[in-house]
């Protein structure tokens, strides 16, 4: 059966990109992301006790990523009016981010596709996010799945 | 810090956690605020119920942290968190515990790296697994610690 939403065309969007966006960490936001979820790992908390350890800083939790409002390629589907829901994510950790670092963020559209679910089509968005620090290193990459129903 | 863990120390089958969270609503608007999701299922419940939810809800990247944090604490300083990855399968709200779990399902050696792969899980007081994912950890070696790693 030909899917509503996700047709040939609509699959051309595919590898759009959104514009990149630079971020810089601050040492306090780290700590507030890590006392928001209740996390009181020194490496996150304390610049002091950091310092002891190997990494020489505070270091940011695994998901602080998500303060970095990371911008979602502008995707156009015929759906006149939808509901979103997270499905998930796919983090890889190269690199650590520290406070002070510039992070540029830019987002990816890797795969669009339709299923049809209890409520009628489900159109499932993956979105890859790639998280560069000031150097040219590749911190983070995240792949999150949307579903619009 | 913990005790450092070491890939002598585990076996397939070795168990994570458990790290056991109590989200409360007041956590719910800290959340929001720390990481800038203001979506209003999470703090205000009229919405929320006016969106056929039960009330308010966990956010599922909240969720996702709370895995994040089970994973770095059995990683240790000298270990790496390498993959994370989650699916959001059901909903947990506030006032009711969560705990995350997960067990070693796969133990081996890439490009000298001594690698982990965890099956990790949150699940609710009814021991439903709300939130389903893996990981994938490097760990330091009692012989060669922590050359290798970053």
């Amino acid at each position: 059966m030909a899917n509503k939403y996700v047709t040939d065309e609509a699959r051309k969007q595919i590898g759009k990109t959104s514009e990149p966006r630079t971020y810089e960490v601050e040492r306090g936001a780290i700590r507030r992301f890590a006392e928001a979820i209740e996390d009181r790992n020194p490496l996150f908390n304390s610049e002091r006790d950091a310092r002891q350890t190997r990494y020489g800083s505070m270091i940011a939790p695994p998901t602080f990523c998500r303060s970095m409002g990371s911008p979602i390629p502008d995707i156009k589907l015929d759906m006149p009016t939808f509901r979103g829901l997270d499905g998930g994510s796919d983090w890889e950790y190269f690199v650590p981010i520290r406070p002070g670092d510039r992070i540029t963020v830019q987002s990816k559209l890797v795969d669009l596709r339709e299923s049809d679910g209890r409520l009628g089509p489900m159109v499932f968005t993956t979105v890859e996010t790639t998280y560069t620090n000031q150097f040219g290193e590749v911190c983070v990459v995240q792949r999150s799945t949307g579903i619009r129903y | 810090m913990a005790k450092q863990i070491y890939f002598e120390d585990v076996q397939v089958g070795t168990e994570i956690g458990p790290l056991e969270k109590n989200p409360t609503t007041q956590q719910l608007v800290r959340y929001a605020g720390a990481s800038g999701d203001f979506y209003q299922i999470h703090y205000d419940k009229d919405f929320a119920m006016g969106n056929n939810l039960p009330g308010v809800i966990l956010h599922g990247a909240l969720k996702n942290a709370f895995l994040g944090h089970l994973m770095t604490d059995f990683a240790g300083e000298l270990g790496w968190l390498r993959k994370l990855g989650v699916q959001y399968r059901g909903m947990d709200q506030p006032g009711t515990k969560v705990v995350a779990r997960g067990k070693v399902s796969k133990k081996y050696t890439d490009g000298g790296y001594n690698l982990v792969d965890c099956e990790i899980w949150l699940e609710n007081a009814k021991g439903e697994k709300t939130t389903p994912g893996s990981a994938t950890v490097m760990l330091p070696s009692r012989v060669a610690v922590s050359e290798k790693l970053r």
